[in-house]
């Protein structure tokens, strides 16, 4: 029997958690973004077209919000879970009547709603330079659930892998920030040597990013429904990932 | 119906045999203290009844439902009190045991519970305090207050009064007493024999990872069969004991005289009369009656560290 009303509560526990330190969790990061926004708009020409009728600044907006949008959502099932493995409190989850997939819903949910929020924040406070449309909001919708499901999934994968902080903090330095920086936020990879345009198809951040700037200005690189079914994968992927580690109990029920 | 029913549960790390075979029955209502040295294995036992660690093999079940195959059942009617003062640095008392509550299913309709538990506690003066700014001991019962969110009939509590003070102590065990006379199962482990020998029913014993006892406490301490006869010599008393008694004496202070006696085969008067024959003369005398400390330390050979 499923147990939806302790499904919730988790799920609110882990929302209200990140809206209690909300400076850290959703501020931070808005303002972050606009710094990168007003450095690299004030850096690379504004007027320069990056996608046919695109300007450098419209071109930015939705990647830096994917950027954004995926980073919280790992930060956010990351150190939740890491800090209660820290703290012990994790035990209160674990002796509770919450399955595994219980736990990965709220968890993952809690992620999603956290990309969501910051999202959303990057996107009104760039609409002070520029105001990016939103042309597909459904896809939109369906990309960034992808996007910060995958990542919040991830997050969950080196919190239960991660022995220290210092784990966390590598996988993100070393993994999610330069895939996100290389996956085209910046650049049009059109632009890149052909040996690194080709290694960017094998980046999941890419479809991410480049789909969601299709749902925004209609304009892409690949198609939508090849960057939704990456994003659909990768997702897949790191559910599995996720769901396998919390069924093996590893490093949680030993 | 059985609170706790075990069978032949085994735990293995690598080659470390954590638990190996262990059988145990608690029924249901009784004050049952889990003992043994640190390594035991008590709380491994625990955390296979939490859910916390999984059995290499053997069947663990509580109130008849299966650890395992019969988890969220199993779960519903067991509250562990951890032995680590473990709490959620973001939350307060109030929102804590809330939160608790929900993952177990229960809404608006257990406010009434928790109001009752915190009181019965003395929770309410810190009810909205966040868990970081409380003080050990108030942590402690926060603890023993989310064990209880959704009021199981099976308690376990793992070393409660470690690290706590005296009054707390004595409150904390009232608060126990209440629970087990509403009917709640209770399982306690702790290293202060004192406190499970005059609580307690029923006492097991558990060392490197074997269930050495486990029997209603009168039965234990009848087990053992010394006692102890501590004489205060009057000065000019013979030394000189009998044959008989020689073996028995053990080291003891000077003008002392301390013997160890079966419970059974050596009658206090018929000591007393051959003591008196061979010129030995006294001021006064105790006896001492063995308790849980000296059976735990006969049963475990090493003593118990407290």
């Amino acid at each position: 029997m499923f147990n939806f009303y302790g499904l919730y509560i988790l799920f609110a526990r882990e929302v209200w958690r990140f809206l209690k330190v909300s400076i850290q969790t959703i501020l931070t990061p808005v303002i972050t973004v606009l710094l990168y926004l007003l450095i690299f708009s004030s850096v690379i020409s504004r007027s320069r077209e990056m996608l046919p009728g695109v300007d450098y600044l419209t071109f930015l907006v939705p990647g830096l919000m994917v950027m954004a949008m995926l980073q919280n959502a790992f930060a956010n099932s990351s150190s939740s879970l890491f800090q209660a493995r820290m703290n012990g409190n994790v035990i209160f989850i674990l002796l509770a009547p919450i399955s595994d997939f219980e736990f990965y819903l709220a968890f993952v949910g809690a992620a999603v709603v956290r990309g969501l929020l910051v999202g959303l924040g990057v996107w009104l406070a760039a609409g002070y330079f520029v105001w990016v449309p939103l042309r597909h909001p459904l896809s939109a919708l369906l990309l960034i659930f992808f996007c910060c499901g995958s990542l919040g999934a991830l997050g969950l994968v080196s919190a239960i892998i991660a022995d220290k902080w210092d784990h966390i903090s590598a996988f993100q330095n070393f993994v999610i920030v330069p895939f996100s920086f290389l996956s085209g936020v910046f650049f049009s990879i059109a632009d890149l040597p052909s040996f690194w345009r080709q290694a960017s198809h094998f980046n999941p951040f890419f479809f991410l990013v480049d789909g969601f700037r299709y749902t925004c200005l209609g304009v892409s690189e690949v198609s939508l429904s090849q960057s939704l079914g990456v994003a659909a994968g990768f997702f897949i992927l790191s559910s599995v990932w996720a769901l396998g580690l919390l069924n093996r109990g590893y490093n949680l029920r030993s | 119906m059985k609170a706790v029913e075990i069978e032949k549960l085994s735990k293995e790390y690598g080659l470390l045999q954590a638990l190996a075979e262990v059988s145990l029955t608690i029924a249901e209502g009784s004050f049952f203290a889990l003992l043994g040295p640190n390594g035991a294995g008590k709380s491994t036992l625990i955390n296979i009844l939490a859910g916390l660690t999984r059995s290499t093999s053997g069947r663990a079940a509580v109130l008849g439902f299966d650890v395992r195959r019969q988890w969220r059942q199993a779960r519903r009617r067991l509250g562990v009190v951890p032995q680590e003062l473990a709490y959620d640095p973001f939350f307060t008392v109030r929102e804590m045991l809330t939160l608790q509550s929900g993952y177990f299913g229960l809404g608006r309709e257990n406010r009434g519970w928790l109001k009752e538990l915190t009181g019965a506690l003395d929770l309410e003066d810190k009810i909205d305090t966040s868990m970081n700014h409380l003080s050990g001991g108030m942590k402690r019962r926060v603890l023993i207050a989310q064990a209880l969110v959704h009021r199981p009939p099976v308690v376990i509590l793992d070393e409660p009064t470690a690290g706590v003070d005296v009054a707390l102590r004595r409150q904390l065990w009232d608060f126990i007493r209440g629970l087990n006379g509403k009917g709640h199962t209770i399982i306690l482990t702790t290293h202060y024999l004192e406190e499970a020998e005059s609580m307690c029913e029923t006492i097991s014993i558990l060392n490197h990872g074997r269930l050495i006892v486990s029997a209603p406490k009168s039965e234990l301490l009848s087990r053992y069969s010394w006692r102890q006869l501590r004489l205060q010599l009057l000065p000019g008393s013979s030394l000189q004991l009998p044959a008989g008694l020689m073996a028995k004496k053990q080291d003891a202070p000077e003008g002392e005289l301390l013997l160890r006696l079966h419970r059974e085969q050596d009658q206090i008067g018929g000591v007393l009369a051959a003591l008196e024959q061979a010129g030995v003369r006294f001021s006064d005398l105790r006896i001492h009656e063995p308790g849980l400390t000296e059976v735990y330390t006969e049963l475990t050979e090493v003593g118990p560290d407290v």
